[in-house]
């Protein structure tokens, strides 16, 4: 599977990465050698097949909810959500400027 | 006390006869653990006020005379993936590096609540993407075993920790092997549950379709002791199954006999001269005990690495996009812009696996790459699961190697991810199906490196994997 570091760059920016040029280089170069294993996928008939999503096992529609109450001793009062931000203010995660004017 | 030889039967019993207490347990863990971590760094972070906390509660319940639980006392140790209220969790990732949780997971909930003692955090591949555990952003672990080798991954800390001694028990996580595949470098017991067994709220997600939390044991026991604690339906994971848990440890004590075993030939190519020969020994101790062995073929294995690393990387790509730089980690200062923030503060934070993974899965996701590739692989996958539904309904289990060949050296692999994959190959299977599997010691190699022999049952029939693991273990000693 050739692969071009142009197509690198492309999925790069579609995964929000920010890669140096010899990071680029070098994952182009890896991409390559993963994907001709990917490739041999190629080789096996699934004509018919259900693609498998999940795990799953039966069990009642409902059997996944639970009932949709409050549970306080569970609520993160807002500075403990603060605490981890690299950056925060006014009780905000702070970011840099979006828009430009 | 010898805290690298003590199991739970032997902590219940010291501790009903007050020759040691929990405090002096917490104490001694966390002594030797600061002393022996620098040999193998198989942890990151030390916690000996949390197990001392914990420790001070269980004594109070045994001189008020109340049942102190299950683990009450016991050593454990938390893959750093497993979030820890208060305790740094940092995956083994720069961009996680201060992250304090404010919550703690289930399976650490219910640990505690047993009175387990959480003396530290092990060390791990970055967001469990390895499988040498070479990957973390705070140095590679070093097999106790031997030194100059790899302890597997990505749950290598949490294998080390057990295999030194440092913890009796502990948690790992599993997504393609990573408990069962370090547990058999260290040569230990190492436990994947069944998909949706324990839950996995607070752990750090990778591939949540495979993403598993398991327990390591020196002893078949201890393991199953573990996971009786940890097991069972957990409100806050949707994906947690509501099936009843059973008493594992007694159904270690079981006898065998009629039990019916299948050898997977696709299983046995490929394998080092080696391990081969300790699998077939391991066989014949199970013939011994009275299990029938017959051959079973499981023929979509050759295609699992493939349809594996399409679709982990696929759901990595996705978890992985909430490390943004805003709420909770590292954030690069050279950023003007949101968008050049999030690349920035990705681009430094994320080591060079983890950037591979998120390239390789969101290019399989890409706009005319998704049928040929991730619809491909569910496909495959559906495959692999009927594979093994065909042998369950002739065999109650299956053994296979866990790994084609035992620890490799530190460095060995480590520049050639294609290699590092393929090395997987016998442990993947058994996530992408969802069945439980387990690595039990079953001999080591003339230069003294342990090797491991992988147990596979059907949904939910852990019982039946303790059952063989538990008379394997006793048929050796």
């Amino acid at each position: 599977m050739r692969i071009t570091e142009e197509q690198v760059r492309y999925v790069a920016d579609l995964a929000n990465l920010s890669l140096s040029p010899d990071e680029l280089t070098r994952m182009t170069r890896d991409l390559e050698g993963i994907l001709d294993v990917m490739d041999r996928l190629k080789d096996i008939d699934t004509t018919g097949v259900e693609p498998m999503a999940q795990v799953l096992f039966d069990a009642e529609d409902t059997a996944a909810l639970r009932a949709d109450v409050d549970h306080p001793e569970r609520r993160f009062p807002i500075a403990t959500v603060l605490e981890n931000a690299a950056v925060s203010g006014s009780g905000y995660f702070k970011v840099p400027k979006v828009i430009e004017r | 006390m010898n805290l690298a030889q003590l199991t739970i039967p032997q902590i219940q019993q010291g501790l009903k006869d007050k020759q040691f207490s929990a405090v002096e347990l917490a104490t001694e863990a966390a002594q030797f653990a600061a002393a022996e971590n620098p040999k193998t760094n198989a942890y990151i972070t030390l916690s000996p006020d949390r197990a001392l906390a914990t420790a001070r509660l269980v004594d109070e319940k045994i001189a008020r005379g109340e049942d102190a639980g299950a683990l009450a006392g016991v050593p454990v140790a938390v893959k750093d993936v497993i979030v820890t209220k208060g305790v740094r969790t940092t995956c083994g990732s720069k961009i996680l590096a201060n992250y304090i949780p404010p919550y703690d997971a289930t399976a650490v909930e219910r640990l505690e609540q047993a009175g387990g003692l959480v003396v530290g955090k092990a060390n791990c591949d970055e967001f469990a993407m390895g499988s040498s555990n070479e990957n973390s952003a705070f140095g590679p672990v070093r097999n106790p075993v031997a030194l100059d080798r790899v302890p597997g991954g990505s749950s290598g800390g949490s294998a080390a920790v057990v295999a030194q001694g440092t913890a009796v028990v502990s948690l790992g996580s599993d997504t393609g092997g990573s408990i069962r595949q370090p547990a058999s470098f260290c040569g230990v017991v190492g436990v994947t549950p069944t998909y949706g067994r324990v839950s996995r709220y607070g752990l750090s997600a990778y591939a949540s379709s495979l993403d598993h939390i398991g327990p390591f044991g020196r002893t078949v026991e201890d393991a199953a002791a573990l996971l009786g604690v940890i097991a069972g339906r957990d409100e806050w994971d949707s994906t947690s199954a509501a099936a009843p848990v059973e008493d594992y440890v007694a159904a270690c004590r079981q006898d065998v006999r009629g039990m019916k075993i299948g050898l997977p030939k696709e299983y046995f190519a490929g394998l080092a001269a080696e391990t081969g020969d300790i699998i077939a020994a391991a066989v014949e101790t199970l013939k011994s005990l009275g299990v029938e062995v017959v051959d079973v073929s499981l023929p979509a294995t050759d295609y699992a690495v493939a349809c594996y690393y399409i679709i982990a990387t696929a759901e990595a790509s996705s978890n992985l996009a909430r490390y943004d730089g805003v709420r909770y980690t590292h954030r690069s200062d050279s950023s003007r812009t949101l968008a050049e923030m999030y690349r920035n503060s990705r681009g430094e934070g994320f080591g060079a696996e983890c950037k591979r993974r998120i390239m390789l899965g969101t290019y399989v996701l890409s706009h005319g790459y998704y049928d040929a590739y991730y619809l491909k692989a569910q496909k495959v996958r559906a495959l692999i699961a009927q594979d093994f539904a065909r042998a369950f309904e002739q065999v109650d289990a299956i053994v296979t190697p866990v790994s084609p060949f035992p620890a490799w050296k530190l460095g060995e692999k480590v520049d050639d991810p294609v290699a590092m994959y393929l090395s997987d190959i016998y442990t993947i299977t058994c996530d992408l199906a969802g069945i439980p599997g387990m690595s039990v010691p079953c001999g080591a190699t003339p230069e003294g490196l342990p090797v491991g022999m992988q147990i596979l049952t059907k949904h939910f029939d852990e019982s039946g994997m303790f059952r063989l693991a538990g008379a394997f273990e006793r048929a050796r000693a």
